[in-house]
């Protein structure tokens, strides 16, 4: 008797539950307003920290982000994902965007990034130089080449006359260097950013090229994005000094 | 309801409602694809040698795949069948859990294991022998999710199958092995194949444990599903054109099962 009632019941009560948990965030009295920033994994850290700095002097604010890599952003906008921010690792796939016509205004520069040679922290593979890269007895991670990462590496061993000796391609930077801190390679070209990031698991080799190949940071407000009042402070917070400072702590250059 | 009374279609729009809905939301997806395709392009699109290299990695990689999967599944599915075994039940969740274990989760327990640092791979590296980032990975990360597919397959077959033809063969003087291999195999010929063919089918589509295990090296290690994902950014055609073709193989896969996964 009770066990055909609840069987009755369950399905019922399974609609309630679920249209009960729809309801819960609707009452908009209380609910925070969310600003929804795309940017490019390199950008993790340093907007980990700077996030929460934002909602301080922001209360009532939520920023909540989306990394990975610009490209894989650049065509997730394309194709209708909602973003009110999007931060990209270099110029070309920002354009992948506003000639898309998404921008709400010219994109500006925020900061600037180098790469470094990643190795693990007992460096295995004994890398000093880009030249080890063409080594064919080392396990070599690079970005894959629509990644802004990947289009500097490919520059910067094109302008070293370097043929490098590739075993993968890595979708963005932090899939490279997580690889570097399993230990699964001898070594990756990430940025400086990154190898900062990565602390005592990864150790940074510097590169002369490095220097010819700097990426810049452009950031723009999205056309259609939900909260474009919180979108302009936040790219505003990223040009103050509060904003920079946070940015060179991460290892960035800032314009 | 009279017993072997046709049913009249649009009897029951509570039931039709949902299912030509769910028909829809199944075929509507790859109508668009095929609709949206670059025909025209598609020879020129199919011929670049990026394409060309991942569709041969991708058929080469999941037939050696299928191909371990047998050897290995076939055996282990007569294990699970054998009547009496301790602890069958918690053997065949054993087996069943990479079927329900996100794939990327796969590919990192295979770094774990077979990785330069890992329980296994740091011995082998040690001999000279490293497996990630190679085409041996893909097989055996292709293989890791498509093993349970055909020992789930073959021990249902197995354990349906009659017991007596093995009895007599062993009552005439043949030892195990001949039991398993003249009179076994042959009777659950078909479960094997159904089940090769759903685990070739889910090889050419693995994805997450193969790029986390066997990264993405065009013509190495870049399987079709990898090419799809990394062109989408930049050469959504090329992206579209390898969807078609990858839909036409899983069709055609489809009808290679056709019946005998239907009436099984």
């Amino acid at each position: 008797m009770i066990d055909r009632g609840l069987r009755r019941i369950t399905p019922l009560l399974a609609v309630v539950l679920a249209l009960a948990g729809c309801g819960a965030g609707a009452d908009p009295g209380d609910q925070p307003r969310q600003l929804t920033v795309f940017a490019a994994s390199s950008l993790t850290e340093a907007f980990g920290g700077i996030g929460p700095d934002f909602e301080r002097r922001h209360p009532g604010t939520r920023v909540v982000f989306s990394f990975g890599s610009s490209a894989t952003l650049a065509r997730q906008l394309r194709q209708g994902a909602p973003a009110d921010v999007f931060a990209a690792a270099n110029r070309d796939t920002m354009a992948m965007v506003t000639n898309s016509g998404l921008t709400a205004s010219d994109p500006e520069t925020f900061a600037r990034n180098q790469l470094q040679i990643a190795v693990p922290a007992d460096n295995p593979g004994r890398v000093r130089n880009l030249a080890d890269f063409a080594r064919p007895e080392l396990t070599i991670a690079l970005c894959a080449p629509q990644a802004p990462c990947g289009a500097a590496a490919s520059l910067s061993l094109r302008k070293a006359g370097i043929s490098p000796e590739v075993d993968t391609y890595e979708r963005d930077v932090k899939a490279a260097i997580t690889k570097v801190m399993l230990g699964e390679v001898d070594a990756a070209l990430v940025y400086r950013t990154d190898v900062r990031a990565a602390g005592d698991q990864v150790r940074g080799i510097d590169l002369p090229e490095a220097a010819q190949v700097v990426n810049d940071y452009p950031i723009t407000v999205l056309k259609a994005a939900v909260n474009p009042q919180a979108a302009k402070a936040f790219v505003d917070y990223l040009r103050s000094s509060e904003g920079r400072d946070a940015l060179v702590r991460a290892g960035f250059q800032t314009p | 309801m009279k017993e072997g009374q046709p049913r009249a279609l649009g009897s029951s729009a509570v039931l039709t409602v949902p299912a030509v809905l769910g028909l829809g939301f199944l075929v509507g997806p790859l109508v668009a694809l095929l609709l949206r395709a670059p025909w025209l392009r598609l020879p020129g699109l199919l011929a670049e040698p990026a394409v060309v290299d991942a569709l041969r990695l991708s058929l080469v990689a999941s037939a050696a795949a299928t191909g371990l999967c047998v050897v290995l599944g076939v055996p282990l599915a007569w294990l699970l069948a054998q009547p009496g075994l301790p602890g069958r039940s918690v053997l065949r969740a054993l087996v069943t859990v990479p079927l329900v274990l996100p794939p990327v989760v796969g590919g990192v327990a295979l770094l774990m294991l077979l990785g330069r640092t890992g329980l296994l791979g740091a011995p082998l590296a040690a001999l000279g022998v490293t497996i990630p980032f190679t085409p041996t990975a893909v097989v055996l990360a292709e293989a890791f999710v498509a093993l349970p597919f055909l020992v789930l397959s073959v021990e249902g077959a197995l354990r349906s199958a009659d017991r007596r033809y093995e009895e007599a063969a062993a009552t005439l003087g043949a030892d195990r092995l001949t039991v398993f291999r003249r009179v076994t195999v042959p009777l659950v010929l078909p479960g094997i194949a159904s089940g090769a063919v759903l685990a070739w089918a889910r090889a050419l589509g693995e994805f997450g444990a193969t790029v986390t295990f066997a990264g993405s090296f065009p013509g190495r290690t870049q399987t079709m599903p990898v090419a799809v994902y990394l062109a989408l950014d930049t050469n959504p055609d090329a992206a579209l054109a390898l969807s078609v073709l990858l839909l036409v193989v899983s069709v055609a896969l489809l009808t290679l099962l056709r019946d005998r996964w239907v009436t099984r």
